[in-house]
């Protein structure tokens, strides 16, 4: 059992104009996978570090398995962290440095034996376990990190972005075994990135931070489907969901007025911003829900839009599109479109959103209306 | 091309005065050594001796206090050399890595002292030693060279390269501050400790003005002060002279020839990155 509370917690640090954490709320439940995710410099590391005590908290509580931590040293939180670089210590072998933090908690030689030699298996490490950390390559010393946290059989693991020295296709094959790993452990982990992929593939949930600031902490498919703001809709999803400044005016009936396009709000999104009438709103619209026309039969796309396509991105099993709508050319979008349709530049084409995928933010709050 | 090969021999033509001048006095010095006569300076000098012989090193240790010497020197030297290492090291690790009131003041205050000139420190070095009645003591001899300024500064700068994240693994896995310091931090600070022992030895073993100042009876000379004090007004021995200095500089030649790696990498640790 290992919930983590986190309740008004705040950072500021010493000489500094603003918290760098504020007030963040969070409960975390027994062997959830949490992953913080935000644009570098937004406080994910320090709220890491806040949590394993190697960051002094300004005020707020933090209670893991329901007991009061704030006061706690990092070694008698019960936890352990594998660090962006690594953190090996480069003078002992690898098992030395999985062994280090059983020796220092006097555990009996044969147990230590036992416990490092069955993480390595794990971790499928055993032939590396007279090696030093030099000798090594990132993928390995990685798993060394990890196995360091393992063998101590921790109630907490937290991650501070560990895969972002290796390359893509390692990164990929590593996140799958920490997921796997997971599962065996049945631990609690808070895994901090910057990547919002690594962030959907591994979360069971996410926090997403910006400022200091948690913007909302959901499921993946929860902030994909329903972001709570502008920056939320903005940051999940690749490529990002397209904005477009404007109004809500009353015409014949209510219409979305902007520089690049206007179209009539269908009727079941009327009552929702009925009271936005004559003040600015985002339009948001993601590159997945947008359709051809032309081809998509089946589907309750809205008004047409009339687009002039200015660059193709064929990924293989579909194309990014970029185009600008007629109205006004200086703004571009993206929309991913299946690779069977051979689109070129400089084409004008006829396109719609899936009603049920338009969303709408106020303006100044950048709060999503619906 | 042919400019690059003048270039070249311009290059090694200086090297080679600039190794002369450095070097020459010492061969000299060791040409005399085995000059079997003692007036070495009569005109015309000669570079080379007209008889060769062991004598006068045979007679550095028959004729002289040379085994108390030695044993003053060593003794000092190896005491401020272990205490420096340890002492400039503990308090490098402080000023880098602990967060405490007043620590950019402190290192400040230390760093200053540099500015001021050894010389000018004697009289008040020697007055306070004086108080605590410990001139003409080994504990004179030592104390005041037990940690140096600069040592500090060179341990400091190179903990200061260490990734933060390694003391902090560390804390996660149980450990205190002092075992952060012994266990992690002094292992892999193997070159700065190298260079810190190496430049203290250096220091300790040739020093000269301080034992000068501190000791008055020749039982508690170094060597540097022992040989200073077969130069006399009237006569002097010189070729017993330079036997006996050709024997001081063994010891530092030797490490140096030994450590010359750590040495280098010593210096260019020092800088900003390690
Ligand atoms: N020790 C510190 N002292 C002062 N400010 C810090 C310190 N560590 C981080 N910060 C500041 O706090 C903010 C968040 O840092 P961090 O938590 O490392 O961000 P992230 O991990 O999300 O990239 C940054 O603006 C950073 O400059
Ligand atoms: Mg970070």
């Amino acid at each position: 059992m290992a919930t983590i509370q986190i309740e008004n917690l705040e950072k500021v640090y010493p000489g500094a104009e603003r918290a760098t954490i504020q007030k963040a709320n969070l409960s975390i439940q027994d062997k959830e996978f949490v992953v913080l995710v935000g644009p570098s410099g937004c406080g994910k590391s320090t709220l890491l570090r806040m949590i394993a005590g190697l960051e002094e908290i300004t005020s707020g509580e933090l209670q893991i398995d329901g007991g009061r931590m704030n006061e706690l040293s990092p070694k008698d939180r019960d936890i352990a962290m594998v660090f962006q670089n690594y953190a090996l210590y480069p003078h002992m072998t690898v098992f030395d440095n999985m062994a280090f933090g059983l020796k220092l908690r006097k555990t009996p030689k044969q147990e230590i034996k036992h416990k490092v030699e069955h993480a390595a298996k794990i971790l499928d490490i055993t032939h590396l376990l007279d090696r030093r950390p030099k000798d090594m390559s990132g993928g390995q010393r990685q798993r060394v990190a990890i196995g360091r946290s393992i063998v101590r059989d921790p109630k907490v693991f937290l991650f501070d972005e560990p895969l972002s020295n290796l390359d893509a296709k390692l990164r990929v094959q590593m996140r799958a075994e920490i997921k796997k790993l997971h599962r065996q452990l049945d631990a609690t982990i808070v895994y901090v990135t910057h990547d919002q992929i690594e962030a959907m593939t591994m979360g069971d949930r996410i926090v997403v931070l910006k400022d200091g600031i948690v913007q909302q902490f959901d499921s993946p498919m929860n902030l994909f489907n329903n972001p709570q703001n502008k920056f939320v809709a903005g940051f999940i999803g690749s490529p990002s969901m397209n904005f477009i400044e404007g109004k809500i005016v009353m015409q014949k009936e209510a219409t979305f007025k902007s520089k690049d396009l206007q179209f009539a709000v269908p009727k079941d999104l009327r009552p929702c911003l009925k009271p936005y009438e004559g003040k600015n709103v985002v339009f948001g619209f993601r590159p997945e829900y947008i359709y051809d026309k032309a081809v998509e039969k089946g589907k309750r796309l809205s008004e047409s839009m009339e687009i002039e396509v200015e660059a193709l991105e064929p990924i293989g099993s579909e194309t990014f599109v970029y185009f600008h709508f007629s109205g006004n050319p200086d703004h571009s979008f993206c929309f991913r479109s299946n690779s069977q349709l051979a689109y070129a530049v400089g084409d004008k084409i006829t396109i719609g959103v899936d009603i049920d995928r338009l969303r709408f933010f106020e303006a100044d709050t950048e709060k999503r209306i619906m | 091309m042919k400019a690059l090969k003048i270039q070249k021999i311009l290059f090694f033509a200086i090297l080679g005065i600039a190794t002369l001048i450095y070097i020459g006095p010492f061969l000299f010095s060791l040409s005399i050594s085995f000059n079997a006569d003692k007036n070495v300076f009569d005109w015309p000098i000669k570079l080379l001796p007209e008889t060769f012989t062991l004598d006068n090193y045979k007679n550095v240790w028959n004729e002289l206090p040379f085994e108390k010497w030695l044993f003053n020197s060593v003794l000092v030297t190896l005491v401020q050399t272990v205490t420096n290492v340890f002492f400039s090291a503990l308090a490098g690790f402080a000023f880098a890595r602990l967060e405490f009131k007043g620590r950019k003041l402190i290192f400040g205050l230390l760093l200053s002292s540099l500015m001021i000139p050894g010389i000018i420190l004697l009289v008040p070095k020697f007055i306070i030693l004086n108080e605590f009645r410990m001139i003409n003591s080994y504990a004179g001899l030592i104390i005041p060279g037990l940690v140096g300024v600069t040592n500090i500064f060179l341990m400091k700068q190179f903990f200061e390269t260490i990734p933060k994240d390694l003391e902090q693994a560390a804390l996660i896995d149980g450990c205190s501050y002092f075992r952060i310091f012994w266990q992690v931090f002094l292992p892999i600070s193997k070159p700065a400790l190298a260079a810190v022992a190496i430049y203290t030895f250096q220091g300790s073993w040739n020093e000269f003005l301080w034992p000068v100042i501190v000791t008055y009876t020749e039982d508690m000379y170094t060597l540097p002060l022992g040989m200073a004090s077969l130069r006399t007004e009237l006569l002097t021995d010189w070729p017993l002279l330079m036997a006996g200095t050709i024997l001081i500089s063994l010891p530092t030649l030797v490490i140096f020839i030994v450590f010359q790696r750590y040495f280098v990498q010593g210096v260019a640790s020092s800088g900003l990155k390690g």
